[in-house]
């Protein structure tokens, strides 16, 4: 049984990228890497799922379009039709070209914000959030990996050492307490 | 290091012997030290020239928009031409960060967090002028649908208008995410490094507890990305609508079809021309020439001179059409516009927006940071010029000739223009030593493909 956590530091990226590789191949179980910028391949070495965030600011458009049909709808046709210029209040169809920038406009809106907030809610950014990165220079230069220990421990740090890590630091788990 | 390749004949875009630290305080450095004296006095001139506008602002609504230079017959002058003015400005800041992005033109790095923020700041000042216009601001609420007080009479959505405010508000808070999120990484760095209690505090608070785990970003790119994808279309409708508060009225000289390509590449050129004048000073001040090079200058500069070329190419076309089309109303519009009495304006805005920026095709004078200077301030004027010949000449001469008349500016007119240049200012100074005025994440993930040093070694290599 893995009993510890190893916070792993690197200094550069494809030393990073060719780590976990190295530990993948090992079979040892990699928690979360940390990265002070977007690193090219991260996603793809340690096997993450494809982002659907897209497919959802997809729907969200899709959305704000139909707010846009109905309330353009509802209040220029159903409520209270308005004979301005001359020109058709009577029927949505006729009087559609004349909100195409309201319909695009809400489109955007919608698309962009509620895929923002989806994103600020499944990473959990807000405010008042402590950052959980364990060290802070994670935001600077360096790369962090966060993995389970093996059972010899010294065997791994030989072992990350030879990946290229610059230090490698033993993180005692709380849940070994209880 | 082979997936950082970039062909060596690419000049490198971070200049210098720079590690991924010497970016990060590179780019701290503005925050983290006191600012100089020059800043302070900058400081207080736009202070000034901000309470000035204040002041004149409270007079108009305390006494009306008769304290304006407008009369009967010019119904729309500064105030418009300072709103279209200000809204052309803020299109660089999204075109630098989305269409740049689409087109994956790494330059687009060391300047896109000025511009966007230039962006912001902008609509802010424009949005400022049609409210201040309604005379009863507080009544501003009344723009949007909702159902007043007298029954359920809505908002008229044929309107360009109202368009406008959909547009505009859509815009503002669009490039606020966009600008935010991609702050995200940079304020977080900023927060890890802070050793004041009080500096921690406000970086963690704004900063949203960002970490940068591999999922994260893999979110933020797809993010980023599809915020592009949606700004961009977003930037060409906001200057397109705000020109159909003038193509779809039938004012000569205003009802023309040309106008919403013709006010996207204006906003354009005008834009990237602020943004030349305000990095070509924040990267001395700053110390920031390794991250804004010449190159950036440099194009940036070939962006004015074809977006400048397209705008000239368009009032050629509008003189043209004029004629062509045979209606005399349309052909007195324009002919006065350039002998009338307002010829000299149409003299500064031809001068400034068409000829000036054609010294760009010397390749000595556009890697020239000062004429680079100059001529980003000569077009800034010559746009404005532009806003009030196409407002103000349309509209001094109309159908009664009893009605003609002139316009001239009030010193509240003045007054409230020079007072939004002063709070444009405030904010960007404010800004510059409060954010990190450079994507520094996303600088360090070109660093090894683009910087000098790298480059160098690549070479080397070979």
């Amino acid at each position: 049984m893995s009993k510890n956590n190893l916070h792993v530091l690197f200094d550069d990226d494809d030393i990073l990228l060719d780590a976990i590789k190295k530990i993948k191949e090992k079979k040892y179980h990699i928690n979360e890497v940390y990265a002070p910028f977007p690193v090219h391949g991260l996603d793809k070495a340690l096997g993450l799922k494809p982002t659907r965030i897209s497919i959802l600011a997809f729907i969200y458009g899709c959305i704000g379009f139909t707010v846009a049909v109905l309330m353009t709808n509802y209040m220029m046709i159903a409520d209270w039709p308005q004979n301005i210029g001359g020109k058709p209040s009577f029927s949505f169809i006729e009087n559609m070209p004349a909100f195409v920038p309201i319909l695009f406009e809400m489109t955007v809106f919608f698309a962009a914000h509620l895929m923002v907030l989806t994103f600020y809610m499944r990473s959990k950014l807000w405010p008042f959030k402590k950052a959980e990165n364990p060290n802070p220079l994670t935001t600077d230069n360096m790369f962090l990996i966060d993995m389970e220990s093996g059972d010899n421990l010294n065997k791994m740090k030989v072992f990350l050492k030879k990946t290229g890590a610059v230090s490698i630091e033993v993180i005692e788990r709380d849940d070994n307490e209880k | 290091m082979s997936s950082h390749y970039e062909a060596s004949i690419r000049k490198p875009l971070v200049e210098g012997d720079k590690s991924y630290h010497d970016i990060t305080v590179d780019i701290a450095r503005p925050i983290e030290t006191p600012p100089n004296k020059d800043w302070w006095i900058a400081f207080s001139i736009a202070l000034i020239a901000f309470l000035w506008g204040v002041g004149c602002v409270i007079y108009t609504i305390g006494t009306g928009i008769g304290s304006w230079g407008l009369n009967k017959t010019v119904g729309w002058a500064w105030d418009i031409t300072n709103f279209v003015w200000w809204v052309g400005i803020a299109h660089a800041g999204t075109l630098i960060s989305a269409v740049l992005l689409l087109f994956r033109q790494k330059w687009r790095m060391g300047i896109n967090r000025s511009a966007e923020a230039m962006t912001i700041f902008a609509v802010i000042q424009a949005g400022l002028f049609p409210i201040i216009h309604m005379g009863r601001p507080w009544l501003a609420y009344w723009m949007f649908p909702l159902p007043n007080q007298f029954g359920s009479l809505w908002v008229n959505f044929n309107s360009p208008l109202l368009w406008d405010i959909f547009a505009i508000s859509t815009y503002l808070t669009v490039s606020l995410v966009f600008w935010w999120t991609g702050l995200l990484p940079d304020l977080a760095m900023i927060r890890d490094r802070a050793v004041k209690p009080f500096q921690k505090k406000i970086y963690s608070l704004i900063s949203f507890g960002w970490t940068g785990r591999a999922k994260d970003w893999q979110r933020f790119e797809e993010v980023s990305l599809v915020l592009a994808g949606l700004a961009t279309p977003l930037v060409l409708s906001v200057h397109s609508i705000v020109s159909m508060d003038f193509a779809t009225s039938v004012i000569p000289g205003w009802h023309t079809t040309i106008f919403p390509p013709y006010f996207v590449a204006g906003a354009i050129f005008s834009g990237f021309a602020m943004v030349q004048t305000l990095l070509i000073i924040m990267r001395k001040v700053s110390r920031l020439e390794s991250y804004i090079t010449l190159q950036h200058i440099e194009l940036m500069n070939i962006i004015i001179m074809i977006t400048g070329s397209i705008v000239g190419c368009a009032y050629i076309t509008e003189l043209f059409i004029a004629w062509y089309s045979g209606v005399e109303y349309e052909q007195f519009a324009f002919l006065n516009r350039a002998t009338g009495p307002y010829w000299w304006a149409y003299f500064f805005m031809m001068t400034c927006n068409v000829v000036s920026p054609q010294i760009m095709w010397v390749k000595k004078l556009r890697t020239s940071i000062i004429v680079s200077f100059i001529i980003s301030i000569v077009v800034n004027i010559g746009m404005w010029f532009e806003r009030f010949v196409i407002i103000v000449t349309s509209l001094h001469r109309d159908y009664l000739p009893s009605s003609w008349t002139m316009f001239s500016p009030t010193f509240i007119d003045i007054g409230i223009f020079i007072g939004s240049i002063g709070f444009f200012l405030l904010l960007f100074l404010l800004y510059a030593r409060s954010f990190p005025v450079i994507a520094q994440a996303e600088v360090k993930s070109i660093l090894k493909s683009s910087g000098e040093n790298y480059k160098k070694l690549r070479d080397s290599h070979e």
